[in-house]
């Protein structure tokens, strides 16, 4: 695969949040406003991008069977930095964010990174992935975040742009908006991908687990004409 | 889905003989296999028919605010569905009437005079996240009516609370007022004691309904009526608004014993907020509480507990909504511990 493919990747087609479905705790607990997803956005991007170099580098010498516990001291470490840089010079975004700095360390999207791609891949290709991976996740967490703040309070990043008539849909900023926004923009994802594959001619590249077709609901419809319908819609 | 068993009929000119096995030919199907006629149609048309009572003395008491919101909701309930189904190209279910029980069921739910985009809202999300987000009629797991209103309660807590109207006929000289409820909260906090609050509610008042409230929770008497009508047609059975009405007054009282200054009366949790519509009209619903007697009565007793728990010691003057939504979460584990009985089948003798 190409050094471009390697960065590109994160973006669209195995966009952590929207594609892999990793790193769910953040993105359901920050994206409150969009300045919080810029900032968690940077912050897991900084971390992400750092880590991948330093265990490609170190790939050889880490021993298999402790590898989980080595990942997750460089991890944190870079973490520790992205803690103390936040305080000391944002802080107020430091608060806004709060306990989720220090979770940065069990981000699943991190890890997995560290697991899938740089114990195996080279420092070039880990630091593209990283830096695809970190953008990839700062676009679909500013996305969330701004849908959220713009219904849920009227405003993007701090400025009123609904005018004064608009009542706030504070349902938005609490958690249950977050996982039902979420909800929906991961089902009309998988239509857009739907409607790309199928104009590309190739098959759609949604999880089976996150695919209609192994629902339950879905698997209880009685009308088995309207199933094999819809899943000739769904373009197989 | 119309299907023939082959040689029940002429075929259609130019079809194929079929070469199938003698056993494919059979037409199989899950269960059930013997229908008693009834349809979702007819029974959602019986609800609406037990609500209308209460629906039309709203309408006198608060006048042509209570009008529009009771038209614009079942409007948009029965419009999101039909929506739904022509943006998923899914077989139509806006003919059997659900929606516009949601839509009236909503509408009974908010303060007559909500803006129409607050109505809108509460039935976007009873339509489409509650209901159809989830597969649709049978299988959505909570009441979408009180999914509705408890989003507008959460997002909109001003316009959902603090805005209700004092009843007059025709609505002319409308003032906002507080619920029975929200009253006695306000003295419980101003005074610490729930009496003076309680003073200016007969319960005759109650009864009839002459009090704020949002629409259908005034009248006590025709809600009542309707929930009989059910019972007398069968489209419901006593055990979970007994249970649900019984357990509010037993616990109500109990705290009332210990405390009367502090607790009020269990006959006003009884008569106040939406008790009755939620224990007739919603904690009976087919799809999202339990099956067997036991379960409902379990069920009951829950909604119960959580609306007095909620009432007393919670931050929103009301909790029927709250309790029969929790108790919707827990109904598959209620069904599962309290199965009703195999037709035809014996408890096994232990010798």
């Amino acid at each position: 695969m190409g050094a471009g493919r390697e960065f590109a990747k994160g973006l669209w087609s195995e966009n952590p949040i929207f594609r892999v479905v990793l790193g769910l705790c953040p993105t359901l607990a920050v994206t409150t406003s969009a300045q919080n997803g810029v900032g968690m956005g940077i912050a897991a991007t900084f971390v992400l991008l750092c880590s991948n170099v330093i265990i490609s580098v170190l790939r050889s010498f880490i021993p298999r069977k402790i590898r989980i516990p080595a990942y997750i001291v460089i991890i944190a470490t870079f973490v520790t930095v992205v803690d103390l840089v936040m305080n000391a010079y944002f802080n107020p975004l430091h608060k806004a964010l709060g306990i989720f700095i220090p979770l940065i360390v069990v981000n699943c999207i991190i890890m997995g990174r560290a697991e899938a791609f740089a114990s195996k891949n080279g420092v070039l290709y880990s630091l593209l992935d990283g830096l695809g991976m970190g953008i990839g996740f700062t676009i679909s967490l500013v996305a969330i975040a701004s849908i959220r703040e713009l219904l849920g309070n009227g405003t993007i990043f701090g400025a009123a742009v609904m005018g004064s008539s608009y009542v706030p849909f504070m349902l938005l900023i609490l958690p249950p908006g977050a996982f039902i926004l979420l909800g929906t923009m991961l089902g009309a994802m998988n239509r857009v991908e739907i409607a790309l594959a199928r104009r590309a001619g190739r098959a759609p590249s949604i999880r089976k687990e996150h695919d209609c077709a192994s629902c339950a609901i879905f698997a209880g419809w009685s009308n088995a004409a309207d199933k094999i319908k819809a899943l000739e819609e769904a373009g197989r | 889905m119309e299907e023939r068993l082959p040689d029940a009929g002429p075929k259609a000119p130019g079809t194929k003989e079929k070469t199938e096995e003698p056993i494919a030919r059979f037409l199989v199907s899950s269960s059930p296999h013997v229908h008693e006629g009834i349809r979702i149609r007819s029974v959602m048309g019986l609800v609406i028919v037990a609500l209308l009572p209460a629906s039309v003395f709203s309408i006198y008491l608060f006048g042509l605010p209570a009008l529009f919101t009771i038209l614009v909701s079942v409007a948009s309930a029965a419009g999101f569905e039909w929506l739904w189904q022509k943006v998923v190209r899914r077989p139509g279910t806006a003919g059997d009437l659900s929606a516009v029980l949601t839509g009236l069921l909503l509408a009974l739910n908010l303060p007559a005079g909500s803006p129409w985009w607050l109505i809108l809202v509460g039935n976007l999300f009873a339509i489409v996240v509650a209901k159809q987000l989830y597969g649709g009629i049978g299988y959505n797991i909570f009441n979408p009516a009180l999914v509705g209103r408890v989003v507008l309660l959460v997002a909109f807590p001003v316009h959902m609370t603090s805005r209700w109207i004092s009843p007059s006929a025709w609505g002319m000289d409308a003032v906002t007022t507080a619920t029975p409820l929200g009253r006695a909260r306000e003295a419980l906090l101003a005074t610490g004691s729930v009496d003076a609050a309680l003073t200016r509610n007969e319960a005759i008042d109650l009864l009839i309904g002459n009090r704020a409230g949002s629409l259908g929770e005034v009248s006590v008497i025709l809600l009542l009526i309707g929930g009989i009508f059910l019972l007398a047609k069968r489209v419901i059975t006593w055990h979970a608004p007994v249970a649900f009405i019984g357990s509010v007054w037993a616990m109500a009282g109990i705290f009332h014993l210990a405390n009367p200054a502090r607790f009020a009366d269990p006959s006003f949790h009884v008569l106040t907020g939406g008790l009755f519509l939620g224990a007739f009209f919603m904690a009976t619903d087919y799809v999202t509480t339990p099956l067997a007697p036991a379960g409902k009565i379990v069920f009951g007793i829950g909604c119960g507990v959580v609306t007095v728990v909620i009432r007393l010691f919670g931050s929103y003057p009301e909790g029927v909504s709250f309790g029969i939504l929790l108790m919707n979460a827990f109904t598959p584990l209620i069904d599962r511990a309290f199965k009703p009985a195999v037709f035809g089948a014996r408890r096994a003798k232990t010798a």
